[in-house]
Formats: C-alpha cells, sequence, structure tokens
C-alpha cells in the first residue's frame, strides 16, 4: 500500500504542467516567465531532473526507505524537516478526537437505546444531524459561540491544552455522531438477544447488563470503522488547524498546497498512508482485544 | 423472476401505497427543487442583484429586509447565496459526472477483464478509496494550481475510487444473471451483451448512489474552498463565500454561519432523495 502510494505521489510531481525545472524557478520567484538553459542547469541538477524517469523513481522510492521524502520546492529543505516538527500537534488533535467521539458515541447510545421513545429518539436524532456537519461548519459555530460570544475559549488556539478543547470538539462531534449510528443499530439488536433476558434474568441491573454484556457487542462495528474514520479525521484535522490557526500538518499542507510545493504535499500525502497501515493493525489489534473469540486464533 | 400476478384491488392498494411520500422525503424534493430553480433562474427568487454594492449598509446582521444580512460591500447575502447555486451546483453535478466516468471505466474493465488487469486496478482502487479523499483532492490542486476547474477534477478524483469498487462489484454481480447468459446464448455479440444487457442493469443502482454523491460532492467543494484553495472570493460560490467570510468571522458570524448552512440542508436533502430512490430501486428490482 504505501509503495502505491509513493508511486502515485511520484507521478503527481511528473504532472506539474510544462517542464519541472521551469515550473519550480516560477513558484520560488514568484514569476512566470521561460528561464534559459543556463539558469535551467543548476536546478535540475540540485532535484535529479536530468537524470532519467527510471532512475529517478527508483532513487525516490530508494530514499523514502531510508527516510528521505525529497526537498520542498519552495524552502530548499529536506521535506522531514518541514514535516517533523509539525507531527505532533497533529497527532494529538486526531487521537484525542477519536477517544473523545468514542466517549460521546458510548456514553449517548448507552444512555438513549430502547428506553422511554423520546429519549431514544433524540438520542439518534442527535446522531443523525450531527454526522452529517462538515468539519468546517462546526468548528465556525463552535468558534462564534464559545470564543467570540462566550469569551470561554482562545480564538487563536495554539497547541496548549485550554486551546486545543474547540478543535477537539470541533473533529469529535460528527464523528461520535457516525460512531454512535452505527453502534446504536448494533445495541438495539443485541439487547433483544436471549443472553441479554438470562443476564436480566439472574437480577443484574438494566446499566450492569448494558455496559458489562452489550456493549460488547455492540461496539465492534465502530472498531471496524474506526481504521476508516482515522482517514476522515486527517481530512477534518486539516480543516481545523485551519480554523483555529493551530499548528500542524494542515498548516503546512494548505501553504505548500498554496506554493504548488508538489514534493512537501506528496511527503505528507505518504506520511499519511503509513499512518494509515498502522491505524489499521492497531484497529485489528483492539478487536481481538474486544472479541475474545478472535484471540487464540492462528 | 416469478410470473406476475393479475392486478387486483390489493395490488392497486399497494401501488397507491407506495406512491405515499414521506414528509422528510417531500422536504428533500422542496428544497432540490428550490435550489434548481436557483440553478435555472435566479432571478425568480430574488429581485435583487448579487453585485449590487450598498456602502450605507455594511455588515448588516440578518433583518426582514436582508434574511441572511449583508458582507463588508453591502451586497446582500440571501442574494449572493441564490446567485452561486448555479456554480455549486455546477460542481458538484460535474464532479459526480468526473468520478462516475472514471469508476465505469475502471470497474467495467477490471470486472470484464479478470485476471491480471483487475487484480490490478482493484489494488490501485483500494489504496485510493482508503486514502483521505481531501489528500488526494489536495494532491490534484497542487499539481494543477487551484482554480474552478481544477477543483471540479479534484473533487472527482477524490470520489471516484469509491465509486469503481461499486461499479465493479455490481459487474461481478449482474455478469453472473441467468439472463446474460441467455443473451450469450442467442448468439448476441459481447459487446450488444454488454451494452444492452450488462451496462443498464449494473448502473441501476448506481443512480440512487450518484444522486447521495451530488451532496458530498457540494460539501467537499465547499471545504476546499473554505481552505482558500478553490474559486478565488469575487464568486458568489457557496464555498468562496464561505472562504470570504472567514476574515470576519469575529464579528459578522452570518457571512459564515448560513451560507454553511444552506450547504448542508442541501446535502442533507440530496441525501435523503438518494436514500428514498435506492429503496425504491430495490424494491422494483426484487
Amino acid at each position: 500500500m504505501v509503495i502505491a502510494a509513493a508511486s502515485l505521489t511520484f507521478l503527481a510531481q511528473l504532472l506539474m504542467p510544462g517542464d519541472r525545472a521551469t515550473a519550480l524557478m516560477n513558484v520560488q520567484t514568484g514569476q512566470q516567465k521561460r528561464w534559459t538553459a543556463a539558469e535551467l542547469a543548476p536546478v535540475n541538477k540540485e532535484f535529479g531532473f536530468d537524470r532519467p524517469l527510471p532512475v529517478q523513481y527508483l532513487h525516490y522510492l530508494g530514499g523514502l526507505f531510508r527516510g528521505d521524502l525529497g526537498t520542498s520546492y519552495t524552502q530548499h529543505r529536506p521535506v522531514t524537516q518541514v514535516i517533523g516538527g509539525q507531527l505532533a500537534p497533529t497527532l494529538i488533535l486526531t487521537l484525542g478526537a477519536l477517544v473523545t467521539a468514542w466517549v460521546l458515541a458510548v456514553a449517548i447510545t448507552v444512555l438513549t437505546v430502547k428506553r422511554t421513545r423520546a429519549v431514544s429518539a433524540l438520542g439518534s436524532t442527535w446522531e443523525a444531524l450531527t454526522a452529517s456537519l462538515p468539519n468546517y461548519w462546526v468548528g465556525v459555530v463552535l468558534l462564534v459561540v464559545f470564543a467570540v460570544k462566550l469569551p470561554l475559549f482562545p480564538v487563536i488556539g495554539g497547541s496548549n491544552a485550554w486551546g486545543t478543547v474547540l478543535p477537539l470538539a470541533t473533529l469529535a462531534i460528527p464523528l461520535a455522531g457516525f460512531l454512535g449510528q452505527v453502534t446504536r443499530d448494533e445495541l438495539e439488536k443485541v439487547l433483544d438477544q436471549p443472553f441479554v433476558t438470562t443476564a436480566r434474568t439472574r437480577g443484574m441491573s438494566d446499566t450492569a447488563v448494558r455496559l458489562r454484556h452489550a456493549l460488547r457487542h455492540a461496539v465492534l462495528p465502530a472498531i471496524t470503522l474506526s481504521g476508516w474514520a482515522l482517514g476522515a479525521l486527517v481530512s477534518g484535522a486539516i480543516i481545523t488547524e485551519n480554523i483555529f490557526a493551530r499548528p500542524g500538518i494542515g498548516q503546512v499542507l494548505v501553504t505548500a498546497v498554496n506554493t504548488r510545493d508538489v514534493p512537501t504535499v506528496s511527503g505528507i500525502v505518504l506520511v499519511v498512508a503509513v499512518a494509515y497501515v498502522v491505524a489499521n493493525l492497531l484497529v485489528d489489534v483492539a478487536y481481538a482485544l474486544v472479541d475474545p473469540r478472535l484471540r487464540g486464533r492462528s | 423472476m416469478t410470473v406476475s400476478p393479475l392486478p387486483t384491488a390489493g395490488a392497486r392498494l399497494v401501488r397507491l401505497d407506495r406512491l405515499r411520500i414521506r414528509p422528510s422525503t417531500a422536504v428533500s424534493l422542496i428544497v432540490v427543487l428550490w435550489v434548481l430553480l436557483a440553478t435555472i433562474a435566479p432571478d425568480l427568487l430574488t429581485n435583487r442583484s448579487p453585485t449590487a454594492i450598498d456602502l450605507g449598509g455594511t455588515m448588516q446582521a440578518p433583518s426582514w429586509n436582508h434574511p441572511f444580512g449583508t458582507d463588508q460591500a453591502g451586497r446582500d447575502l440571501f442574494t449572493r447565496v441564490i446567485y452561486g447555486a448555479r456554480q455549486s451546483m455546477g460542481i458538484g453535478l460535474g464532479a459526480t459526472a468526473l468520478a462516475m466516468v472514471i469508476a465505469v471505466l475502471l470497474g467495467f474493465t477490471a470486472g470484464l477483464a479478470g485476471g491480471f488487469l483487475d487484480a490490478v486496478i482493484t489494488r490501485v482502487v483500494e489504496v485510493t478509496f482508503a486514502f483521505p479523499a481531501l489528500l488526494l483532492a489536495l494532491l490534484v490542486i497542487s499539481v494543477r494550481g487551484p482554480s474552478q476547474a481544477t477543483e471540479l477534477i479534484a473533487v472527482g478524483i477524490g470520489s471516484a475510487p469509491g465509486y469503481a469498487r461499486m461499479v465493479r462489484g455490481q459487474v461481478l454481480n449482474v455478469r453472473q444473471a441467468a439472463y446474460i447468459e441467455a443473451a450469450a446464448a442467442l448468439g448476441h455479440n459481447r459487446w450488444t451483451v454488454i451494452r444492452q444487457h450488462l451496462f443498464p442493469n449494473a448502473m441501476r443502482p448506481l443512480v440512487a448512489v450518484m444522486t447521495l454523491g451530488i451532496g458530498q460532492s457540494v460539501v467537499w467543494a465547499s471545504s476546499l474552498s473554505f481552505l482558500g484553495l478553490g474559486v478565488p472570493p469575487p464568486s458568489s460560490e457557496w464555498g468562496a463565500l464561505l472562504d470570504a467570510g472567514r476574515e470576519y468571522i469575529t464579528t459578522s458570524w452570518w457571512l459564515e454561519i448560513l451560507p454553511g448552512l444552506v450547504i448542508i440542508v442541501v446535502a442533507l436533502a440530496a441525501t435523503s432523495l438518494g436514500r428514498t430512490l435506492q429503496h425504491k430501486l430495490e424494491g422494483a428490482a426484487s
């Protein structure tokens, strides 16, 4: 998967319209003109554009294995350096949002599934509504309500704990709605199962039945979807960081796209690809932890 | 397929029942019709001009006179939203159509060829599908530079892998059907069978998916514009309105929240209609 993604980003760098060295010089100087061969030669040499394409491709792939993502067109620094320091805040934001979304989704479903009609309807309406909200809108509404109208939080987030609350909520609320919808369907089915009735006849309280027996079954589909959700979280994080002017990958990415710094964009795409693979491995582990039937097999 | 029963009173009742429209569907239909009207004839919905500048009435909060308020040049935001519908829906429809074309090419090639070609295409589609769609779109924009055409292409490419998976699945599914075998047995050549039997039957469920997709495309396109990477602000495209309003977010919330709300309502309506269509088509197929 990572190699396929690498081939894709290499292709993207080739697809830049016109001669790459010319495009690069234009990007760097902010001009639109034709450059003489003498002016282009050092650029071609620096970035290795003068070598045949298969050689460039292998060089690129080889570099990736050594952790070299190429050189930024605009900053003349290795892409790893450009991205490196920005990874941590984004990672904290996305993982924090994933955990928050799970807590919210589980709390809301356990509290509202199969209660009185009004309560259940309230829960499912909340989920359907929040699941369909785009991140930018949630972010803007939270910003206006909790930072501008009620000055509880800073407008410009920064990466301290207090400034992280609103970005975290921006990412977690739609995701919680989505995970909640899936968990709700499953929890409704599970609560009709014979083993739930059995647990109840043993005199177990309703809350205990929900938490100890039903929940474990009900969260499985949502865990499967968490791997996919991480992809959505990355998309959301880019937008959220942008709204709250929070340092992170999203900021670097938007700047790089604006200045058409394709190697930096490609580098971020690859880092996300790796993160994605790791995340899906973790999802498998989580699955085995929750579902004892999968343990001891294989 | 079973022999259709003789029409009886009961059957007619069932058909009437099918025609009954749920309130949520009715609301969605109204929203979609409203957007279509705004797309075709925006001047019927408002008598203001989207570019009329009124320096005496800048940054007004929503009121009866200006339901969505006014912007920094005193332009009526409601009017701008109505006039922006054409461009936004154009991008949404265009992106979905582009995604569908890519998906049909890839899905049919993979589903019909099988073997090595199928393996390669499936692999590429899986990789790109697993990827955050926004990143894929940003990669396209960084290569081509931001513009309206780029936005359309970026959203189209970003959402194509999901459709391609479905198309391939449908092709594999329909291929096995008895009527395909029958058509082949009747001596029709391969292309005729594909064109007349395989294609329409494989694509039918995708009509509903496409309706769902248009709403999604509009939201994606507006996200790109929101980041300042789509259509630039002087335009009244919905995403561009969001981009323009960001500067004034601490003072004039309506410039940001109301166009966003319109996008959400339109996307929800398209999704709801798509779902209804999906149920109807499934009901008709069984």
